[in-house]
């Protein structure tokens, strides 16, 4: 493992031109959302700071954002972040194995002592003692907590260790906990999505690789930069939605016309992320654009929030599977029927009430 | 407190007129802040409604309507409406009299209420004949009206503040007041689903309260509907 050298070394070493490094460092200033000064404060910190090491591991979780991550838009992104700036060890991708691998966790945490980032892509469950996810035959929560004492910040990718995801779903058997609620003492970045996008990804990393912090994040402790807009303010399909237009059934004129996914269930209006503006692929598309409405997959719980074709979410906690227009409306219904024979029995005994009194007098 | 006071007498038939009394109860400002707010709620219930379930689609162009924009403009505006109102009422539960302080505690500590409570809910369900006689609310009416009505409100409104802070922005000053929201239910689309029960807890109300306020108008010894446009409680009789 090189010691002290900078990330600018080790591009110049593999042979990227100076050219290039600086299109990257304007390319990721803009995409983080900085001002024009930016690309050269990035560019000088990455001339002369240490780089950071990033320790990747995997616990209950699909890969979904490895693979994401691995097919970011720009190619020198993914170059630098992946080959060069910072991973030390993601026994998905790595060359080492078995002890060989094990062992680059030991050297990271001893001589990079607080100054490593632990990326965590997944979540440990925690139910029997965490044996339902074992990694380098220990529970995958052992070792996420012994790495994360030395760790300098934790990133939860994806939305299985920032909120839990659908192995978390209700009733959540391996008792699947995202990040925060194991780790307390580490600052943690959620960065949710299921998988998160891609530039996204590459973005937060080298955010916090070149400026040694963790960028602003927002209640829920998540980068501001890119979480702190709503699918549904960013849509393209937006002004559909405010004219009124709506796509009502898949095979509709309002579908083929690409009118607004509202009534189909898109959670757009609910969902915090950047796929409206980023997109997907390099900028090609995005659920919506392709015609599918958003399903809230950066959410938390929205494994758990009925179907995603429904614009109402569907209740459960009343033992039945209803709305909150039909409880209400049975409520309503009940009430409405209570109060018709309330009045019916009032009028009943005024009348009969009437008649004694007749009667005594 | 102003007692105004019809004076007995005998007509020419010798009939004995009804005596009755009138106490001044609800102030202006409640009384405004009254149908202020039903007109605010029916308002809020209606175009809430069609927010979570729009109205067929509109034909043409999108740029030639704005009918969901101005469901969820009216929306917004009645909710500012009745937020600004229910700021006024809270600040007159402090100046006004004694039965404006009414709907926004109840005193559970009080055996006395509970008692009391107990003799309204008997008078309800035909058990007890003869209900108590009150000036203001009886305590059934003040327990209902603060666990239904006045909870209802500030939860919608603390609540419809944050829903709309996601439009307006995290740097709007509607999220920094109500951006707490979302640390108790990171999802939005929770509070979507709770402001929408909440509607209905108030509309279910709503039904209560105008049934009740009809039958008590008529079968009671005191006025309601009335006193809610002249302040007046008008009292028909002198028993207790």
């Amino acid at each position: 493992m090189a010691a002290a050298e900078t990330l600018y070394d080790v591009i110049r070493r593999q042979g990227i031109t100076r050219r290039s490094f600086t299109k990257f460092c304007s390319l990721t200033a803009a995409s983080l959302g900085f001002g024009p000064g930016a690309a050269t404060a990035m560019a000088e910190a990455l001339e002369t700071k240490e780089r950071v090491p990033v320790i990747w591991m995997h616990g209950l979780e699909c890969t979904c954002c490895s693979e994401s991550f691995i097919r970011s838009a720009h190619p020198l992104v993914k170059d630098v972040v992946l080959s060069m700036i910072s991973l030390d060890y993601d026994d998905t991708i790595m060359a080492a194995a078995g002890h060989q691998a094990e062992a680059i966790l030991k050297e990271t945490k001893e001589k990079y002592k607080g100054k490593y980032i632990l990326a965590v892509e997944g979540n440990p469950p925690l139910n029997e003692d965490g044996m339902f996810c074992i990694d380098g035959g220990k529970p995958f929560v052992k070792k996420l907590k012994w790495m994360a004492e030395d760790a300098m910040a934790i990133i939860a990718w994806g939305a299985c260790a920032s909120w839990g995801c659908v192995q978390a779903a209700k009733p959540n058997p391996t008792q699947a906990t995202p990040i925060d609620k194991v780790i307390l003492d580490k600052p943690i970045i959620k960065v949710p999505g299921c998988p998160p996008i891609a530039e996204v990804m590459t973005g937060v990393v080298t955010f916090i690789t070149t400026f040694g912090k963790l960028p602003e994040l927002d209640r829920q402790g998540r980068p501001k930069m890119f979480y702190s807009q709503r699918i549904h303010d960013k849509c393209y399909r937006r002004p559909h939605f405010d004219a009124g237009q709506f796509v009502e059934e898949w095979d509709d004129e309002g579908a083929r016309k690409g009118s607004c996914l509202y009534k189909m269930g898109c959670k757009g209006p609910t969902t915090y992320n950047a796929c409206s503006t980023v997109r997907w692929n390099g900028g090609v598309s995005f659920p919506i654009q392709s015609g599918h409405g958003c399903i809230g997959c950066s959410e938390d719980g929205f494994w758990d929030n009925g179907s995603f074709y429904d614009r109402l979410t569907n209740l459960h906690q009343f033992g039945v599977e209803a709305n909150a227009d039909k409880v209400g409306m049975t409520a309503a219904g009940i009430v409405g029927g209570a109060i018709a024979a309330h009045a019916a029995v009032t009028a009943f005994k005024r009348v009969t009430t009437k008649r004694e009194k007749a009667d005594a007098s | 407190m102003t007692i105004h006071e019809t004076l007995a007498a005998a007509d020419a038939h010798g009939e004995k007129a009804v005596e009755r009394q009138s106490i001044y109860v609800y102030e202006a400002p409640v009384r405004i802040w009254h149908w202020v707010n039903a007109v605010s709620i029916l308002t809020l219930a209606l175009t809430g409604y069609f927010i979570g379930s729009p109205l067929p689609s509109v034909p043409g162009e999108a740029s030639a309507n704005f009918l969901m924009g101005y469901i969820r403009f009216i929306h917004f505006a009645a909710g500012q409406v009745l937020a600004v109102f229910l700021i006024l009422r809270v600040y007159w539960a402090f100046v006004g009299n004694i039965y404006a302080r009414q709907i926004f505690h109840v005193p559970f500590w009080s055996g006395r209420f509970w008692k009391e409570w107990l003799h309204e809910v008997r008078c309800y369900t035909f058990l007890a004949r003869q209900p108590k006689k009150y000036v203001g609310h009886n305590p059934l009416a003040q327990f209902t009206m603060f666990l239904m009505l006045t909870l209802p409100l500030f939860f919608m409104v603390i609540t419809g503040f944050a829903l709309y802070s996601e439009g307006a922005g995290r740097d709007s000053w509607e999220y920094a007041l109500f951006g707490w929201v979302f640390s108790i239910w990171p999802n939005s689309q929770d509070i979507h689903t709770f402001h929408h029960l909440g509607m209905w807890v108030i509309l279910v109300f709503v039904m209560v309260h105008i049934y009740v306020a009809i039958r008590e108008d008529i079968m009671s010894r005191q006025s309601i509907i009335s006193s809610m446009i002249s302040g007046e409680r008008l009292f028909k009789d002198r028993e207790d």
